[in-house]
C-alpha cells in the first residue's frame, strides 16, 4: 500500500513458556512491505512462537513488536484488522460448507450485504473451490482445505499475511500447486507475505529474504543468493572422455576466478566464483589442452550449507535435535 | 454491550447451531433419549404413583418435568468436547487472530447452548402432552419448568467449557461425565416423590442443583405451585449459573495467555 515503513518490526523478543522451554531469545525481525519474507529452521527452532506473537496471539516476556504499524502489544485489535493468518492447523470449521466459512471470516472484520458475497465468490473462484465451495470442509482433500485456509486469510484484504508452514503435510502434487499459488499472491499490489517453512527449498524458491532461526533468534539473513553466494564459488564437475593429464588440471587451475582444480579418474573438479561464468571459458581450456568433455555440471551451494555454516549443524540433524529437545508447543497449546 | 459485540455474538450462535443441525446423528439421538426414558422409566414406574406423596395420580404427570431436566443435564454436560475440539482443531485460535470481540465467543457458548435447551425441553413437553401427561400450571408453568432447565444447562456447560479449557482431554470430561450424570440424577425427585426417599438422599438432593431445577419446575407445572419454592430453586439456579460462566470466562482468559 501506501506505507514504506516496515511491515513488520521485532525487536528483542524473548519468551519462555511455563516449564521453562525459551522459545525465543533475542528475536530480531524487519520486513519490508510489498516482499516475501522467509522465516527459515528446524522444529522447535521458534518461529510459530514468533508468528503467534506477530498475529497477537501470544505476548512476549519481554521486546516489541510492530505489524502494519501497529504496536501487537499495546493495540492488538488494530493489528488484526491488518493481518491475514493462516496457520499450521486447519481452523476451518468442518461442518460449514467453504463459503459459510469465508462469510463469517469476512463479518467478522465488518464486511457486509453483497461485498461479502461477492468477495466470498471471487476467493471461491480464483482458488478452485467454486464447486467445492457449496460442500461441507470436512470432506474437503488435504490441498483444498489448504488453499481455503489461504482464502479465509486473504477474505478482508489485509496488507501483510502470515502463513505458518503451508505446505507441511501435503504431497508433493498439492505442494507444488501451493507454491504457485503462493508466488501468484507475491504479485498482489502491496501484499506482504511473512512465510515460516521448515523445507529448505520452499524458502529457496518462494520468498525473497530469507531469515534463518536457530534456538530462538536469527542467525543469518538475506536474499537466498547472497546467502548462498556468501559460501563463495560454486563446484563445477566436468566429465571427459578419456582420463585427464596434469597438463589439463594445471591449464584450468590458472584460469582467473578458478580457485582449486582436482582431477580425479576422467572427473574433473573445480571450485569457481560465478560457475556459470567459467563453463565456456573451462570447456575452451580444455579443449585447447586437448582433452574432450563429456559433460558438465554446475552445483550452487544450497540452503542447507547455509544453514550448517551459521548454526554449525546439519539442517536434518538440527531437525531431529529440536523436535527431541524443545518441542514447539502445538499451536493450540494442547495435544496434537 | 457493543453492537458489533452483539453482532458477532449472533454469527457465533448461528455457527454452533448451525454445526448441531448438520450433524443429524446428534441431533436424533439427543432427541431421541428423552423419548426412551420417558417410554422406559413411565412404565417401568407407573406404579409408584400409588405409594403416594406424588401431587398426582398419573405418574407420567411427575416424570415429564424430571425428564426434560435431566436431558438438559445430559445434553448440556459435553459442551466441554466441543470447546476442546475447537482448541484442538484450531479454530478457536483462527478466531482469536480476528477482531472478533472475545465476549461474544462465550457469549454464544451460553447462547447456543440455552437455544438447544429450550429446544430440547419443548420436544420433550410436546412429546409427553401426546403421550397424555398434564399440565396443570399452564403456560406459566411451562415456562418456568423450561426456564429452570435452561438455566441448569448454563451451569453444566460452563463448567464443562472450563474443565475442557483446563485439562484439554476429552477422557476427562467423558470421565467426570459418566461420574457425575447417575449420582446427579438418582440423588433427586426425578423418579421418585420426596416423601418415598430415604432421609439421607432426600437431604442430600436439598443441595443438588439438579434437584432445585425440577422442584422449580414441577411445582410451578403442578395444579397449586408453591412459588417460594419456585423463586428460590431459580435464584439458586441463576446464581450457579452466573458463577460459572464467570469461572468458565475466567478459564478462557487463562487459555488465551497459555497460546
Amino acid at each position: 500500500m501506501s506505507t514504506r515503513a516496515p511491515a513488520v518490526e521485532a525487536r528483542q523478543l524473548v519468551k519462555t513458556y511455563p516449564g521453562g522451554v525459551t522459545a525465543l531469545r533475542g528475536m530480531d525481525l524487519t520486513v519490508a512491505p510489498g516482499t516475501v519474507f522467509g522465516l527459515l529452521g528446524p522444529n522447535g527452532a521458534g518461529k510459530s512462537t514468533t508468528v503467534k506473537i506477530l498475529t497477537t496471539l501470544a505476548r512476549p516476556d519481554s521486546g516489541t513488536a510492530f505489524v502494519a504499524g501497529h504496536d501487537a502489544l499495546a493495540h492488538p485489535d488494530r493489528v488484526r484488522r491488518a493481518i491475514g493468518v493462516v496457520a499450521q492447523k486447519s481452523g476451518a470449521d468442518p461442518v460449514a460448507t467453504g463459503r459459510e466459512n469465508l462469510l463469517l471470516q469476512g463479518r467478522l472484520y465488518g464486511m457486509r450485504g453483497a461485498a461479502v458475497q461477492r468477495r466470498a465468490d471471487g476467493l471461491l473462484d480464483r482458488f478452485s473451490l467454486a464447486d467445492a465451495g457449496k460442500r461441507l470442509v470436512k470432506g474437503y482433500s488435504g490441498g483444498m482445505l489448504r488453499r481455503l485456509d489461504v482464502a479465509l486469510g486473504l477474505m478482508h484484504r489485509p496488507e501483510v499475511l502470515f502463513l505458518d508452514e503451508p505446505t507441511t503435510g501435503l504431497d508433493p502434487e498439492a505442494r507444488t500447486a501451493m507454491w504457485e499459488e503462493i508466488s501468484r499472491l507475491a504479485g498482489d499490489e502491496g501484499l506482504t507475505i511473512v512465510l515460516t517453512t521448515h523445507y529448505l527449498e520452499e524458502a529457496d524458491r518462494l520468498a525473497e529474504r530469507i531469515a534463518i532461526v536457530d534456538r530462538g533468534r536469527i542467525v543469518v539473513e538475506g536474499t537466498p543468493d547472497e546467502l548462498k553466494g556468501e559460501l563463495r564459488g560454486d563446484a563445477v564437475h566436468v566429465e571427459l572422455r578419456a582420463d585427464a593429464g596434469l597438463e589439463a588440471v594445471t591449464a584450468l587451475a590458472g584460469l582467473p576466478g578458478v580457485h582449486e582444480a582436482v582431477a580425479e579418474g576422467r572427473r574433473v573438479s573445480v571450485r569457481a566464483e560465478d560457475g556459470a561464468a567459467a563453463v565456456p571459458v573451462l570447456l575452451a581450456a580444455l579443449e585447447r589442452a586437448g582433452a574432450t568433455v563429456a559433460a558438465a555440471t554446475v552445483a550452487r551451494p544450497s540452503l542447507d550449507d547455509v544453514y550448517l555454516r551459521y548454526a554449525g549443524r546439519r539442517f536434518q540433524d538440527a531437525e531431529s535435535e529440536g523436535a527431541a529437545t524443545t518441542p514447539e508447543p502445538a499451536l493450540a497449546g494442547g495435544a496434537r | 454491550m457493543s453492537g458489533q459485540a452483539l453482532a458477532h455474538t449472533w454469527y457465533m450462535t448461528q455457527r454452533q447451531l448451525m454445526s448441531i443441525f448438520r450433524q443429524p446423528v446428534f441431533l436424533a439421538i439427543s432427541l431421541i433419549q428423552p423419548v426412551i426414558w420417558l417410554f422406559l422409566f413411565g412404565n417401568l414406574f407407573r406404579k409408584v404413583v400409588e405409594l403416594g406423596g406424588f401431587g398426582t395420580t398419573s405418574y407420567l404427570d411427575y416424570l415429564v418435568p424430571g425428564i426434560v431436566v435431566m436431558s438438559a443435564l445430559g445434553s448440556s454436560m459435553w459442551a466441554g468436547t466441543g470447546t476442546l475440539e475447537e482448541i484442538e482443531r484450531g479454530t478457536l485460535n483462527r478466531f482469536l487472530t480476528t477482531p472478533v470481540s472475545r465476549n461474544a465467543l462465550m457469549n454464544a457458548n451460553v447462547a447456543q447452548n440455552g437455544i438447544a435447551t429450550t429446544a430440547q425441553s419443548v420436544v420433550i413437553l410436546l412429546l409427553g402432552r401426546a403421550a397424555g401427561a398434564g399440565y396443570p400450571g399452564g403456560a406459566v408453568g411451562l415456562l418456568i419448568l423450561v426456564v429452570a432447565s435452561m438455566l441448569l444447562g448454563t451451569v453444566f456447560g460452563a463448567l464443562s467449557n472450563a474443565v475442557g479449557m483446563i485439562v484439554r482431554e476429552r477422557e476427562s470430561i467423558i470421565g467426570i461425565n459418566t461420574f457425575l450424570l447417575m449420582p446427579l440424577t438418582f440423588l433427586s425427585t426425578s423418579f421418585m416423590a420426596p416423601s418415598q426417599m430415604p432421609g439421607w438422599m432426600r437431604d442430600i438432593a436439598t443441595f443438588n442443583p439438579v434437584n432445585w431445577a425440577m422442584v422449580a419446575g414441577r411445582s410451578a407445572l403442578g395444579p397449586a405451585p408453591d412459588w417460594s419454592l419456585v423463586l428460590t430453586r431459580c435464584g439458586g439456579l441463576l446464581l450457579l449459573a452466573l458463577a460459572a460462566v464467570a469461572l468458565s470466562t475466567r478459564t478462557f482468559r487463562s487459555y488465551q495467555k497459555s497460546v
